[in-house]
């Protein structure tokens, strides 16, 4: 056999163990299900839809679901609830993505170095981490969107710098009984640099765990957007979010609930479908069911 | 099958008889049944022992026989006899009370059998009272007898220990003490001696010899070990993929083993050699090469030393001084906690070494920067003792081996190239190369550790315990893949090992270490045959199957 016939994809990884423990995950088929056609409907929705998020028609104010072409009502101004909602919908989801991808990154960063190196390094790391879980997190994020412009891109990096503890502590308590292994001194026998033992080598080991504690993360990153844009603090009108249409229904909960409603129970299945699949991922990915 | 049953009924009388015992095993797994249509007596008072390498089935059978297999898997025909009555028939609560009472058994790990959170005492007594066994001052006094009788040095005090305080040794102590309260007809014990060093093994195996002896009791031992089985068996039991291939008195199967495979296990045993490994390179004048002197090399491990802790020490390497040679191998011998592993780690700069000097091209390697000695590190590899946790499970094969040179500057293709034929040469097809660790068998698995620590054409080879974790016959040919890769690449190797066997068959040279200091040195024809210090003679007179016409095969 010469080097050429040799294959150098072997194991799909719709073929392995894991994979199919997830596809037999109920709950979490569910949630990739919801998950995927609210996707769908925020990115193709506002094109379907006869009129735009920002369109005021004074005349149709406070309509309930279903009056003419307005199928989930309007609001106080006019506008158009379904309109609104997907468009929030794509500003929500996409803030909650990027404040995991950001959050998961600092963490897993801290997390490799402070295990790794274990000793002064990992002591200052690691109570760096306590002091952020120690403060309260709405607060934080409060008193610092009062005083940063809460632009989306802002708002997600506030979101991020105020998450990532959780996942640094996965992934230290992981690198922590990995760095033990044989294969870390092989490694380092071989003469590879730390940097290339903590991020390649040790890093793809401990993908499970991180793609579960990332994916509870969008939940809470999405819910987090949620309760400043509420309060008033986050995602500034006209443009929408999940947390601000909120905001301007409470005055009307008697007279018009289904400005409250729809947001409400559109937040709700986001973050459920989050939580089933990261639930399921757990499952799927624990390392300790698996023979090998 | 049937008609050697038969021949083996003649001697003593039958404790318990397995007759026609088929254990299915889940799908899926790499064969339908764990053991197949297997027919065996325990005659009383005598050590039968079951031997076969790992997933022979041998202790799937001791498992059936305390009704402990995992619900997954099933015993689906045969029956076990004790006393006319058939035990697989008996329900949970009928087995709870045979269980101790009639049959004990002892396993391979003291430490996880032991609960860790009672004490000695408390769970040699709890093994009493579940099974309602005189009052709870008279469960005291037995326990203390049972201590004593299993030899625990102060046996009051013992009562009071818990298990972490104790060594491998005095846990497996603890372990058959248990195992006793109940005074059974029966002790299944599992490779109760495979996690131990050699000097304990023999105390632990004497003691269960000494034992079975007083006791008239009747032992199924299960191991993979020969020499052990030389060393206590009456009987023997030989399996092989879950079937017995061969049965019969101990000494006539050691002397005439009729199966091919019982005879492939005894060839496999390693060897005491009565004469020294030929000098393989004469040409090369091997003398006249040494590729590192290390000279008084010192290590000290420090632990605690916090603010509020006292700061402790261990001497773990004390002056060691030896050359390594061309083309030659050097041993180490000792029990576990004598060093060994470290002075290896040290060689290899894995651990930073106190004082002393690693001479190595001329050079003091001792003292080098991680970041000065990187371009040396390619030349001093190491071979790791457990090849499941020295491969990344996440890497393919191919990447395992040639992330090194790769990373040291070697170009992709050539790394690759490179790779396919060392892999051919450790004997392993190129089709390895794409695949993960976890598809291989621990032998496999040992050759690719092998493969990349020869991707570099090493100087020095240091192999912590390369052969430890390996079956018998896969441990022969390591042994051979690194005798001939020495024969042609002239490796200089530093081989740690536990056991003296395989030691006296690769080595040219050997160390003795005791707590951390190397109490002898000479060739193996001296230490085995002639060992000056009293250590190194205990160590030989441990060798299980020593005195036994094993040896003299």
């Amino acid at each position: 056999m010469t080097a050429a016939d040799i294959q150098t994809t072997p194991q799909r990884w719709w073929h392995s163990r894991g994979f199919r423990r997830f596809a037999q995950h109920r709950l979490a088929m569910v949630g990739m299900a919801m998950l995927f056609l609210l996707t769908l409907a925020c990115i193709v929705g506002p094109y379907l839809l006869p009129y735009d998020e920002l369109y005021i028609d004074l005349r149709a104010r406070f309509s309930p679901p279903m009056t003419d072409d307005h199928y989930l009502g309007t609001d106080p101004l006019g506008r158009d609830i379904a309109a609104r909602l997907l468009m929030a919908g794509r500003i929500s989801l996409l803030v909650g993505f990027f404040a995991m991808v950001l959050s998961t990154a600092i963490g897993t960063v801290i997390g490799v170095v402070a295990g790794y190196y274990g000793g002064k390094v990992n002591s200052v790391l690691m109570r760096f981490v306590d002091a952020f879980l120690a403060f309260p997190s709405i607060f934080l994020l409060l008193a610092l969107a009062a005083f940063i412009n809460p632009s989306p891109v802002m708002i997600t990096i506030i979101i991020a710098v105020t998450g990532w503890m959780e996942v640094a502590r996965i992934v230290e308590a992981e690198v922590k009984s990995l760095r033990e292994r044989d294969f870390v001194l092989a490694g380092r026998m071989l003469g590879l640099r730390n940097t290339h033992i903590m991020f390649r080598e040790l890093l793809p080991n401990m993908v499970g765990p991180i793609i579960v504690a990332a994916t509870l993360t969008v939940a809470r990153a999405i819910l987090l957007e949620a309760y400043i844009s509420f309060l008033g603090y986050g995602i500034q009108p006209p443009l929408p979010s999940w947390g601000n249409m909120l905001n301007g229904a409470q005055q009307y909960l008697a007279t018009a609930p289904w400005l409250a409603i729809i947001p409400g129970i559109t937040i709700t299945i986001a973050v459920t479908s989050f939580n089933f699949i990261g639930d399921g991922l757990r499952d799927a990915l624990d390392v300790r069911t698996d023979p090998a | 099958m049937t008609t050697q049953v038969e021949s083996t009924k003649l001697t003593a009388d039958t404790v318990l008889s397995v007759r026609n015992l088929t254990v299915d095993l889940p799908k899926g797994m790499e064969r339908a049944f764990a053991v197949r249509d297997i027919s065996f007596d325990l005659p009383r008072g005598e050590i039968l022992c079951v031997i076969g390498e790992s997933g022979s089935g041998k202790s799937v059978t001791a498992n059936a026989m305390m009704g402990l297999l995992p619900p997954l898997i099933r015993v689906s025909s045969g029956e076990i006899l004790f006393q006319g009555q058939d035990l697989l028939k008996l329900d949970e609560p009928a087995l709870r009370k045979l269980r101790g009472r009639v049959v004990s058994m002892i396993f391979q790990d003291p430490l996880s059998a032991l609960n860790p959170l009672m004490t000695v005492g408390e769970q040699v007594v709890e093994v009493m009272a579940a099974h309602d066994e005189g009052t709870p001052k008279s469960r005291q006094a037995r326990a203390l007898e049972l201590l004593t009788e299993v030899g625990l040095p102060d046996p009051a005090l013992m009562l009071h220990q818990y298990p972490f305080r104790l060594s491998g040794g005095q846990r497996q102590r603890v372990m058959i003490a248990m195992a006793l309260a109940l005074e059974p007809d029966i002790l299944i014990a599992d490779e109760p001696t495979t996690a131990l060093d050699v000097t304990t093994q023999a105390q632990i195996l004497d003691l269960i010899q000494q034992i079975q002896r007083k006791k008239g009791m009747t032992v199924l031992f299960i191991t993979h070990d020969f020499g052990v089985v030389a060393e206590i068996a009456d009987r023997v039991i030989v399996m092989e993929k879950g079937l017995i291939v061969e049965q019969g008195v101990a000494d006539t199967v050691f002397g005439a083993p009729q199966h091919p495979y019982t005879e492939r296990l005894i060839a496999a045993v390693p060897k005491l050699r009565q004469d020294d490994r030929a000098a393989r390179s004469k040409d090369n004048d091997p003398q006249d090469a040494p590729v590192l002197t290390v000279e008084k090399l010192n290590l000290i491990y420090r632990s605690g030393g916090g603010w509020f802790k006292k700061l402790r020490e261990v001497k773990a390497v004390q002056d060691a001084s030896f050359t390594l040679h061309r083309g030659r191998t050097l041993g180490v011998v000792g029990e576990s906690g004598s060093g060994k592993t470290s002075l290896g780690r040290l060689l290899i700069k894995l651990l930073e070494s106190e004082s002393g000097q690693i001479i190595y091209q001329g050079k003091d390697i001792a003292p080098m920067k991680e970041s000065d000695f990187r371009p040396l590190r390619p030349k001093i590899q190491m071979i790791f003792q457990d090849p499941f946790a020295s491969l990344n499970p996440r890497s393919t094969i191919g990447h395992i081996i040639t992330v090194g040179p790769i990373a040291q500057g070697m170009k992709k293709a050539d790394a690759r190239t490179k790779a396919l034929r060392i892999l051919e040469k450790v004997g392993l097809d190129a089709g390895a190369y794409a695949r993960y660790p976890h598809e291989f068998s621990g032998g496999q698995r040992q050759r690719v550790g092998i493969a990349r620590a020869l991707m570099f054409d090493p100087d020095v080879l240091v192999a912590d315990e390369a052969v430890s974790a390996l079956d018998v016959s896969i441990q022969a040919q390591i042994l051979q893949l690194l005798d001939e890769i020495q024969r042609e690449t002239q490796v200089a190797m530093f081989f740690i090992t536990h056991d003296l066997r395989v030691a006296s068959q690769i080595c040219d040279e050997l160390l003795v270490m005791q707590n951390g200091r190397i109490v002898e040195h000479g060739p193996p024809s001296q230490i085995f045959h002639a060992p000056k210090d009293a250590y190194t003679k205990e160590l030989v007179a441990a060798i299980p199957g020593s005195d036994h016409a094993l040896q003299k095969v």
